[in-house]
């Protein structure tokens, strides 16, 4: 049985690899054919099941079947980026704040605070459709990168303190303390001691809010029309009678792709390696 | 330049860490405060760091009130017992940054800091980070960073603690070394090691439970304890305690042995009494020597151990040598009246050799 175990942990790794890999695959090779090539049938080696054409991707920019891709990639990533930005400020300083001052207010304590930040991601988004709305619509702020940057900042804050406040509480007080010692007030020790040892959690934090700004669908389609449109409804917008395939398959790939470069470049500031030789 | 304390006082639910603490600190000495675990010498130093609140009492620094300033506003500088450096800087800017904190120029500070570092012998470590480097010297950096900028007031939490044994007693030379430059500041190391206290400090202040027990030069406590719990902390192993009475110009221990009273206890009134003597002074004796059972032995180094029962009380008899004993085993205990202290039953002192 023994003998049996690396054949079966393997098989199952390459199959949910296959699994996870497969949608990917059929993208990629969808969007290198041509009209008629995507549905004649399942083909997908090029050039020896059939013609690969770069009709799909340059439909992106305007071409038959397609759409202008440039314009909501860059709405998306104003919009990704500045929610995130404001949410990792604003957040890291909460979380600073909440990991190491004792707070209380009748019965509610700094568990309790951290709690109520945190359980606004356990709400379900659409709970919140019609409110951001009609917030967005009194302050004139509908279809516009701004009103998305607010309602973005709202849903990612909690994701950023979570991450924080956990970084936080394992970095040593005793740092903190000696940068007290040698003179910081607690916001200089902030700045300059606990926030260079907290990049790696800072990263994390930054990857998390990125990720669910860019990929969500749902308030960029309910807050938007037709000044600001974000990636995701783009996207799905192209179905219709006629989905163009090849053009669905090449923004799908273009869309995922600035993720999945920033997964790959951040993967090594994600080890907790950092903090050794602070305290042994 | 002195930092007075008077009546410290700390408490965590009603218990009091810190119980009425009052001492002088001066500039110039090294201080060290000995005590057993939790007696509150690290409690003491955070407090005088500013890192725990007092209840009650004041500290003042040259007539100003130490309590009314916030932490980054004492000139403080303090070594953990679990050294502390910031990983993120090479240790030559871990040195600085105490300076460059107080407004001197990256260059003057980094200057500064390469003489601190020769001093604790750490030249070619200023690029390093704290990680690559091993135990003894990251404690080399936290101490370098303490004393780079000659601060008021110099903190050292037990900062052998952690360093194995040999590379503790090299540092202790080291130390005395170092601390002997350190003329502008008022120096507190804190240690539970006799030997330690003894060898390094100008003044021993002795601490139990939250208070302070003696205060005075390192002679003075360890001949004339002024209790027998400073007798027990001041000693390794802690002085046999023997409670006995004076009757007839003798001293009576149990189980029917007498001694003959010493000279420097002719003076005392007949009573009952505590009586120690240290470990090392006791002997294993001739045959008409009081006989103990020995309940425990132990070798340690070149010395051995061994834990009798008399007649009179148990004893602690440490001598010369590797020696096996055997359990039950009845060995002669030699006393020499000559070197007995005496305390009075409310253990404090009467009569020292």
């Amino acid at each position: 049985m023994s003998r049996l175990y690396p054949v079966l942990k393997y098989g199952a790794i390459l199959g949910w690899s296959a699994f996870v890999v497969a949608p990917f695959l059929w993208a990629l090779t969808t969007s290198f054919k041509t009209i008629n090539g995507v549905t004649s049938g399942p083909r997908y080696l090029p050039w020896l099941q059939y013609e690969p054409s770069l009709q799909g991707w340059t439909s992106l920019f305007g071409g038959t079947g397609g759409i202008d891709i440039v314009q909501p990639y860059m709405d998306s990533i104003v919009v990704t980026l500045g929610a995130s930005a404001i949410s990792i400020v604003l957040g890291t300083l909460a979380a600073y704040g909440l990991s190491r001052f004792k707070y209380q207010l009748g019965f509610v304590k700094n568990s309790d605070i951290v709690f109520f930040f945190v359980s606004q991601r356990i709400m379900p988004p659409v709970v919140l459709a019609i409110p951001f709305f009609l917030m967005l619509q009194f302050l004139g702020l509908l279809d516009s990168a701004l009103g998305l940057i607010i309602v973005y900042v709202a849903l990612l804050l909690p994701i950023a303190v979570w991450v924080m406040v956990d970084f936080f509480n394992n970095v040593p007080r005793q740092l903190d303390e000696m940068a007290m010692l040698d003179g910081c007030t607690p916001l200089r020790g902030f700045v300059l001691v606990v926030l260079p040892n907290s990049l790696p959690g800072i990263i994390v934090a930054a990857l998390f809010c990125v990720i669910f700004g860019w990929n969500d669908f749902f308030f960029a389609f309910t807050l938007t029309f037709t000044q600001t449109q974000l990636l995701p409804v783009a996207i799905v917008a192209l179905n219709s009678s006629v989905t163009p395939w090849w053009t669905l398959s090449a923004s799908a790939l273009i869309s995922v792709t600035p993720l999945v470069i920033i997964a790959v470049l951040v993967e090594r500031f994600l080890s907790r390696g950092h903090l050794a030789g602070a305290i042994r | 330049m002195a930092l007075i304390a008077d009546h410290l006082t700390l408490e965590v639910d009603r218990v009091p860490h810190l119980d009425g603490l009052s001492f002088t600190l001066e500039r110039g000495r090294l201080h060290t405060l000995i005590g057993r675990t939790l007696a509150g010498k690290t409690t003491l130093l955070r407090a005088i760091a500013g890192l725990e609140r007092i209840d009650r009492g004041s500290l003042d620094l040259d007539g100003e009130s130490f309590l009314a300033r916030p932490v980054w506003e004492r000139d403080v500088a303090m070594v953990y017992e679990q050294f502390i450096n910031y990983p993120h800087l090479s240790v030559l800017d871990n040195v600085a940054f105490p300076l460059r904190r107080r407004g001197l120029s990256a260059d003057a500070a980094r200057e500064r800091a390469r003489t601190v570092l020769e001093r604790v012998s750490l030249v070619g470590f200023e690029k390093r980070r704290p990680s690559q480097l091993s135990g003894g010297q990251q404690q080399r950096v936290a101490l370098a960073r303490a004393l780079a900028r000659g601060a008021d007031v110099l903190l050292l939490d037990e900062p052998l603690a952690n360093l194995d044994y040999k590379l503790r007693e090299q540092m202790r030379e080291e130390l005395r070394g170092l601390f002997s430059d350190q003329g502008g500041s008022i120096v507190l190391y804190t240690t539970t090691e006799p030997a330690e206290a003894m060898v390094l400090g100008d003044v021993v202040l002795v601490m139990h439970e939250g208070r302070m027990l003696q205060m005075g030069p390192p002679d003075e406590v360890f001949d004339r304890p002024a209790t027998t719990t400073v007798a027990g902390i001041v000693n390794d192993p802690p002085m046999n305690i023997v409670d006995a009475a004076i009757e007839d110009g003798l001293i009576r221990l149990g189980g029917g042995r007498s001694l003959p009273l010493p000279m420097h206890m002719r003076g005392l009134p007949p009573g009952n009494y505590r009586f120690g003597l240290r470990a090392n002074e006791l002997k294993l004796g001739s045959t008409d020597d009081a006989v103990g059972t020995v309940t425990f032995s132990e070798v340690s180094g070149s010395e051995t151990f061994i834990h009798v029962d008399t007649g009179f009380g148990p004893l602690v008899i440490q001598i010369e040598g590797v020696h096996r004993f055997a359990l039950d085993a009845a060995v002669p205990v030699a006393i020499d009246q000559e070197r007995l202290f005496a305390f009075d039953p409310n253990d404090r002192l009467v009569a020292a050799p």
